[in-house]
């Protein structure tokens, strides 16, 4: 399970280039699906048919493949490249991050200024991301040509780190852990069938949800998620969204969706009788694919389990193993449940 | 009207918990309907029959209200909360709320904080009058919903309460349902869920019933007051035809059609240009291929809060105008 999450997280996977991350998924789930497909925005869907021959009911289960990274957007007659970001990045985690890119990899470092050169009130203010640039030591604007094109997306460099007790350090959590769920998910045999969608485009829109549920028309929705954890210091325990080492959050209501009270009711239940540990999530801020599948065509009753990480959208996110396989058992036992 | 609005504005009913409200509206109304459908979302359909040569119409209340929802409970007992749909801080402090089994709360905020702008919704909390964590949760869980507790009263002609946004509405298609003898088009009653928190219902609803032409029926803001935000809605001016409001421009033959009818039966009627908000019908028009919409607004003052203002006139003349414009024929 470890080295499946390591594959998917260090794919490179931006929203609208989620090309590498789908064809690893691919390639994991072809054995253990009926068909398997991708549509016209680029979702991947895959369809298991149940055991149930009179089974007519259909149950999506959402993750979504793309991760926030950056774009690059011209370069400067120095050879440094200006970009901008794709997805919701804080740029006070930016400087002096390493990252990869286009298809070849091509290794750059984020800079800026250095501090003695910035004026009093620059080094006072947040830097914003116009001032930062890539360099990828090309010294000039021809060199730097030849490597790097417009419109190539970049990643953070940052390969899976197991460390602690526990934990994983890995970049893209949010959701590539989402996605490693879903493919251990498809390994057992359910009675209803299952349509496990991995979705394009949710950092910059939750484009690609709406389009698969469109398309499946399921009757039952659970989206997994790989969700903010703020169980860290200076901040007061009521704002805390999930903690760590908790289990699975079930999400009752967040910006873009109200869960679904009996699927909610139902995923209590099933942790309680099956001793899996489970917690509520808190903020109800953010958003995520349940937004567009809950309200799809005539309306679909669905849910939102995700591990919870820490420090999501920068390099170097980090969640517990326990709280992924406590994830995976409960969408397990979503999935039989729903029998 | 009064014992309906009480009815209406005194029962729970937050976005995501509808159903209490629901079972009030289904039972106020339907001996007077052909059918009664409630669908995954929770929306409550209500359809009653045309004489077959009419339009499909939809007509969409929402039925929810705004709430205050429960992320933690600590040591001492104090319930922290989030917001559903538009609760404001300033609508919120030292007000009262009721939770779905009757727990009741004020609400209040850190003492250590001195200037109001820097309370946050995030910085007040929920006292349920417990003592400790324990006995708390025995009362309220994490992502139970309260609502501002207000009981209706009655002012020279105008009602003041909690939720006027958008009972309102309910009760003028409940009085709208019962008064209608004529009926030349399949109308569609949709009481919808999750408006205030993105005009959920309505958007699945809209595209089930896939209508000819749908009508919003919600609550709109005055510019009446003094000092209010320049508005040419005034309360008691009579039930407004909308033009347009962040969420929506109204489909001009729709808008025209109200007119019309407003004219026929000779009511006070007003027109609406809300620079903000938005209703139902935004989620309506933009439905499958498109469906000409507008929308008739009930004029109420201090939206969003504890105690919303509406007139009776206004509502006894919206219940007309929808009535006049479901008995003709509609063409467009």
């Amino acid at each position: 399970m470890v080295e499946l999450l390591r594959k998917l997280t260090e794919a490179r996977g931006v929203s609208g280039n989620e090309d590498e991350v789908r064809d690893i998924i691919k390639g994991e789930i072809s054995p253990l699906v009926d068909k398997v497909y991708t549509d016209g925005i680029g979702n991947l869907i895959a369809y298991k048919k149940g055991k149930s021959p009179d089974n007519k009911k259909r149950i999506m289960l959402c993750a979504h493949m793309d991760e926030v990274g950056f774009i690059i957007t011209s370069i400067s007659e120095n050879g440094m490249l200006k970009f901008r970001p794709v997805g919701g990045i804080d740029p006070r985690i930016l400087i002096s991050k390493r990252v990869h890119i286009g298809k070849n990899r091509i290794p750059g470092v984020l800079g800026i200024k250095a501090i003695h050169l910035q004026e009093p009130n620059e080094r006072k203010n947040a830097v914003k991301v116009e001032q930062m640039y890539i360099d990828i030591g090309a010294n000039s604007k021809e060199e730097a040509a030849k490597l790097v094109k417009l419109g190539d997306y970049a990643i953070f460099d940052s390969k899976m780190v197991e460390f602690g007790e526990n934990k994983i350090k890995a970049k893209a959590l949010d959701d590539r852990v989402g996605c490693a769920v879903l493919i251990e998910v498809l390994k057992e045999e359910y009675e209803y069938d299952v349509y496990a969608c991995f979705t394009v485009q949710e950092e910059v829109g939750l484009r690609g949800a709406g389009v698969a549920a469109y398309h499946v028309e399921p009757d039952i929705a659970m989206v997994v998620e790989g969700t903010t954890c703020s169980d860290v210091s200076g901040v007061d325990e009521h704002m805390y969204s999930t903690i760590m080492g908790s289990g699975p959050a079930i999400t009752i209501m967040d910006g873009s969706s109200i869960s679904n009270k009996k699927l909610v009711d139902m995923l209590k239940a099933l942790g309680d009788a099956k001793g899996i540990p489970y917690q509520l999530k808190k903020g109800t801020t953010g958003g995520n694919d349940a937004g567009m599948i809950h309200t799809s065509k005539e309306g679909v009753a669905t849910c939102v389990v995700s591990v919870p990480c820490r420090y999501i959208h920068s390099p170097s996110s980090v969640m517990d193993k326990s709280d992924f396989k406590n994830t995976i058992e409960l969408v397990k036992e979503f999935v039989k449940g729903c029998e | 009207m009064k014992d309906l609005l009480k009815k209406l504005t005194e029962t729970y009913g937050p976005s995501g918990n509808e159903e209490e409200i629901r079972r009030v509206i289904e039972e106020e109304m339907h001996e007077y309907v052909d059918e009664i459908d409630i669908d995954v979302m929770g929306n409550l359909i209500a359809y009653k029959k045309g004489n077959g040569q009419g339009k499909k119409v939809m007509l969409s209340a929402h039925m929810d209200q705004i709430g205050l929802i429960v992320t933690h409970i600590d040591d001492n007992g104090f319930l922290r909360f989030s917001n559903v749909g538009g609760i404001s801080v300033l609508n919120t402090i030292n007000g009262r709320v009721i939770f779905k089994n009757g727990i009741m709360g004020t609400v209040s905020y850190e003492e250590e904080i001195e200037n109001i702008k820097d309370i946050k919704l995030n910085r007040m909390y929920i006292d349920i009058g417990a003592s400790d964590r324990e006995e708390a949760t025995e009362k309220v869980s994490i992502g139970d919903v309260a609502v501002y507790y207000s009981p209706l009263a009655e002012s020279n002609g105008r009602y003041i309460g909690g939720a006027m946004d958008n009972r309102a509405g309910c009760a003028l298609l409940i009085k709208t349902i019962k008064e209608l003898k004529d009926c030349k088009n399949d109308a569609y009653f949709v009481f919808t869920v999750q408006e205030e928190v993105g005009l959920r219902g309505a958007k699945t609803s809209a595209y089930a019933i896939n209508p000819d032409v749908g009508i919003a029926v919600d609550v709109t803001s005055t510019g009446d007051t003094p000092k209010a935000r320049t508005m040419a809605v005034k309360l008691g001016a009579g039930p407004a035809i909308k033009v347009k409001d962040g969420s929506v421009i109204c489909h001009p033959k729709v808008k025209d059609l109200m007119i019309d009818r407003a004219e026929d039966i000779d009511i006070p009627y007003q027109i609406e240009v809300l620079e903000w908000g938005g209703t139902d019908a935004g989620a309506i028009h933009l439905t499958r291929e498109g469906i000409p919409s507008g929308a008739v607004s009930i004029p109420c003052r201090y939206v969003h809060s504890a105690n919303e203002m509406v007139d009776e006139k206004d509502l006894e003349n919206g219940v007309k105008l929808l009535v006049k414009i479901l008995e003709n024929e509609i063409e467009l």
